[in-house]
């Protein structure tokens, strides 16, 4: 057991925290004494953040040197964000388009796609946006209704509704699974496509969540013409595309998962100044459970690191670390408000906004249900539900499904 | 960074597989319930496989190895409900290889078996050394300690003790008048000693009452941390014995699911059975990870080892404890019955769970380390 680098990684990680000590200044302070606070001045500052970034090897680092990246392997990912979160400074602005919409089109794209969108959406100079999910299709994302119809002159124009799009409001392109076959299994007649987000016909909405706060949008499609091109890894191909782009989210959000700081000793430090809770063997024991699930977590996240560097892909079950830390923050959440008060609940305090936060993340990047399912099914090897959809054409499933629900 | 287990890792875990698979422990774990003379002796396979001195320094003719071998070994006798004299002798072989125990040698070598008895260190709630009383929720006095030169003497009873019944020596941990710790060792057959061997429930557990009183023994030149190691380290070692029983319960619960149909559906297609069973898998591997720490802790950090061995045998307990009840679930009233081996992981995880101070003792103790700010060190 070996928790140390090699030499190797070693000195990856002494230039990483060389780079970052000579520049760490020019970050912005988003949290604390002299915090931005201006949302516009936040946005600029970030961009030029992820700029500088990029342009010292740190954002990016695994895609390949011709598209601007280090071609470095997820190790040396690993090391960059646990060196940034030890130098307290922010990370890049557009974690969706750098960490799972530029691999997708590295991976799928077009030469011509590639030379356009990858350096620019690097370096912050268009941020992008991920338009999977809607109001009819989240868990099951193979149900996207939004379609795409191909126009005599090639172009695509297209009609629908996108939700829970983090950052809309100010990407300057999305990447968009439409439906352009509806006659066949709805598996198989779903289309990449790259979106710009200054299209006539487009309408972002803000989402406001339990905080008040609007972190997702909501985006209408009337009529959108998008060019013949826009199309990304071919016709009717688009699961295909769109489940690379949930591989890379499964990775980015598994590597990262330690960064919500949902940590034990944060939790106990809140706790640990009312002498009445400490006392308190209730209070302990839920705290003890709370803190001894989330330290698995990153004993868990040290697993899936030695496995990357063996150089095997962790294994699915890993999925289920996000299942511990959002059940046991939310408990954790109720601890500390039962102890604290309704000061807890002060729109100011940290913990109103973790409180408000969780219930959605609950169901973020895959409900709790559908990761047991995919765990069960895949690592487990137990049979899948019978289902309705197998083998119907998606322009017939919404018949079935009534008939079913008559029934 | 490489967790993965080291050849001489695998080795060892690959052995202990092997010589535990020539025995009939879990014929032995049922037979046992009603027959005492159908439980298992495996100290001649502790000794054949060198568990004995597996913690013991080279020096002092052992393996020199740590907790995390320990703890492989650990899994694989909870496999397979094994009653493999670990809780007891392991401890014990440790606080005698620190100290310094001139009898060291021969514990290694199985010649002589020892026992540890657990005591417990001092926490915020309950701030002297205890043991675990032979009933109740109040915790026992640790027996007293009078030093004397290079002997002590111990007066005072310890309930619950595993493996004490068949041991030649003991490793007691009592207090002076001034509420310090002192280790010693005693023999079983010297005067004052009294060992009443008993078992509840789980008849691969050989446990035993022990009172001492004005017991004279060899005292062990340990500091407190070195006596409090001893705790944590049958804290992870239960904790890994809870993680090969789970282990089974998974694999024999996800062939059933697969196997057994209702409805014209196999039974592990349904969300409720299936959900259930991948509890028990996110239990298990939180608690691998948790056991790796422990091992890394006791080797590497450990000032972190107490934090760690709790956390690991409240997340392993509670995992046993989840797995046993739901491996019954799934099989449906066949598993609530002795035609099945269900029965057999359910009573180990009854008992396990009150055993050494319990595995609530453990989770509060995850929490004193952590209100006192003695959490893990980040960078």
């Amino acid at each position: 057991m070996d928790l140390n680098d090699t030499p190797e990684q070693a000195q990856y990680r002494a230039q990483i925290r060389s780079w970052l000590e000579e520049h760490r200044a020019e970050a912005p302070i988003l949290h604390g004494e002299g915090a931005l606070t201006d949302p516009d001045e936040i946005l600029a500052a970030r961009r030029a953040w992820q700029r500088r970034l990029a342009e010292g090897g740190l954002a990016g680092a695994v895609w390949p040197k011709e598209y601007g990246g280090q071609g470095v392997g997820p190790i040396e990912t690993v090391i960059i964000s646990q060196e940034m979160r030890r130098a307290r400074v922010p990370g890049i602005l557009d974690v969706i388009g750098v960490g799972m919409l530029g691999p997708t089109i590295i991976a799928h794209g077009t030469e011509d796609q590639k030379l356009r969108h990858l350096g620019p959406m690097l370096h912050a100079d268009e941020v992008w946006c991920q338009l999977f999910s809607e109001p009819g299709a989240g868990s099951d994302l193979a149900a996207v209704a939004t379609r795409a119809e191909q126009q005599d002159d090639g172009s695509w124009k297209l009609n629908g509704q996108k939700v829970w799009t983090t950052n809309a409001q100010f990407a300057a392109f999305g990447l968009l699974l439409a439906r352009t076959n509806p006659a066949v299994p709805k598996h198989k007649g779903m289309t990449m496509f790259i979106v710009p987000m200054d299209a006539p016909g487009i309408t972002v909405r803000g989402l406001r969540q339990i905080s008040g706060e609007a972190e997702f949008n909501e985006v209408f499609f009337d009529d959108v013409s998008i060019p013949a091109d826009s199309v990304v890894g071919g016709v009717d191909n688009g699961w295909g595309v769109g489940l690379t782009t949930l591989m890379f989210e499964r990775l980015t959000i598994g590597l990262g998962s330690e960064a919500f700081g949902y940590d034990g000793a944060r939790f106990a430090r809140a706790l640990a100044a009312d002498p009445a809770a400490c006392a308190d063997p209730h209070v302990r024991r839920e705290l003890g459970e709370i803190a001894a699930e989330l330290e698995s977590i990153r004993w868990t996240g040290y697993r899936s690191i030695s496995d990357l560097q063996g150089g095997q892909i962790p294994g699915p079950e890993f999925g289920l670390a996000k299942v511990t830390t959002v059940n046991n923050a939310v408990r954790a959440g109720d601890l500390i408000a039962d102890v604290l008060g309704p000061d807890a609940l002060d729109e100011d305090s940290e913990w109103a906004y973790m409180i408000s936060f969780l219930p959605g993340l609950k169901s973020a990047g895959g409900t709790e249900e559908i990761l047991r399912n995919t765990i069960g099914e895949r690592v487990l090897g137990l049979p899948t539900e019978p289902r309705l959809d197998k083998g119907v054409a998606f322009s017939e499933l919404r018949a079935l499904e009534k008939e079913a629900s008559a029934s | 960074m490489n967790l993965n287990l080291s050849d001489e890792q695998e080795f060892l875990r690959d052995a202990a597989r092997d010589a535990l698979s020539r025995q009939a422990t879990v014929v032995a774990a049922r037979e046992g319930l009603e027959d005492p003379a159908a439980v298992l002796d495996l100290w001649p396979l502790a000794i054949e496989a060198g568990w004995t001195g597996l913690l013991v320094s080279e020096e002092h003719g052992g393996a020199g190895l740590g907790a995390y071998e320990a703890i492989l070994v650990a899994i694989e006798a909870g496999k397979v409900l094994a009653g493999a004299p670990l809780l007891g002798p392991l401890p014990a072989s440790l606080l005698l290889d620190r100290g310094g125990a001139a009898v060291t040698a021969d514990v290694a070598a199985g010649e002589r078996r020892a026992a540890w008895l657990p005591a417990r260190p001092p926490s915020s709630l309950e701030p002297a050394w205890t043991v675990d009383p032979r009933a109740g929720r109040a915790r026992a006095a640790a027996p007293t300690a009078a030093v004397d030169g290079d002997t002590v003497t111990f007066t005072g009873t310890v309930s619950w003790v595993p493996d004490a019944g068949e041991a030649d020596l003991l490793v007691v941990v009592g207090v002076t008048a001034e509420g310090a710790p002192v280790a010693g060792v005693v023999a079983t057959d010297a005067a004052g000693v009294h060992v009443e061997p008993t078992w509840r429930y789980d008849a691969t557990r050989r446990l035993a009452h022990v009172t001492l009183d004005g017991a004279v023994g060899e005292r062990l030149a340990l500091g407190d941390q070195d006596i409090a190691a001893a705790w944590y380290l049958t804290h992870a070692l239960i904790a890994a014995e809870s993680l090969g029983a789970v282990e089974t319960a998974l694999a024999a619960s996800v062939a059933y699911a697969k196997d057994r149909f209702t409805f014209g559906r196999a039974i592990g297609s349904y969300q409720a059975v299936k959900h259930g069973i991948v509890e028990i898998l996110r239990r298990q591997e939180n608690t691998r990870s948790l056991l790796i720490y422990t091992g890394f802790a006791f080797s590497d950090v450990p000032e972190e080892f107490p934090y760690a061995a709790s956390a690991a045998r409240s997340v392993g307990g509670a995992a046993l404890d989840y797995a046993a009840r739901e491996q019954i679930a799934v099989h449906g009233g066949i598993g609530a019955t002795w035609e099945h081996d269900a029965p057999l992981t359910f009573r180990r995880a009854q008992l396990s769970r009150r055993l050494v101070g319990g595995t609530d003792d453990a989770t509060d103790r995850v929490a004193e380390e952590l209100l006192a700010g003695r959490g893990p060190r980040r960078d």
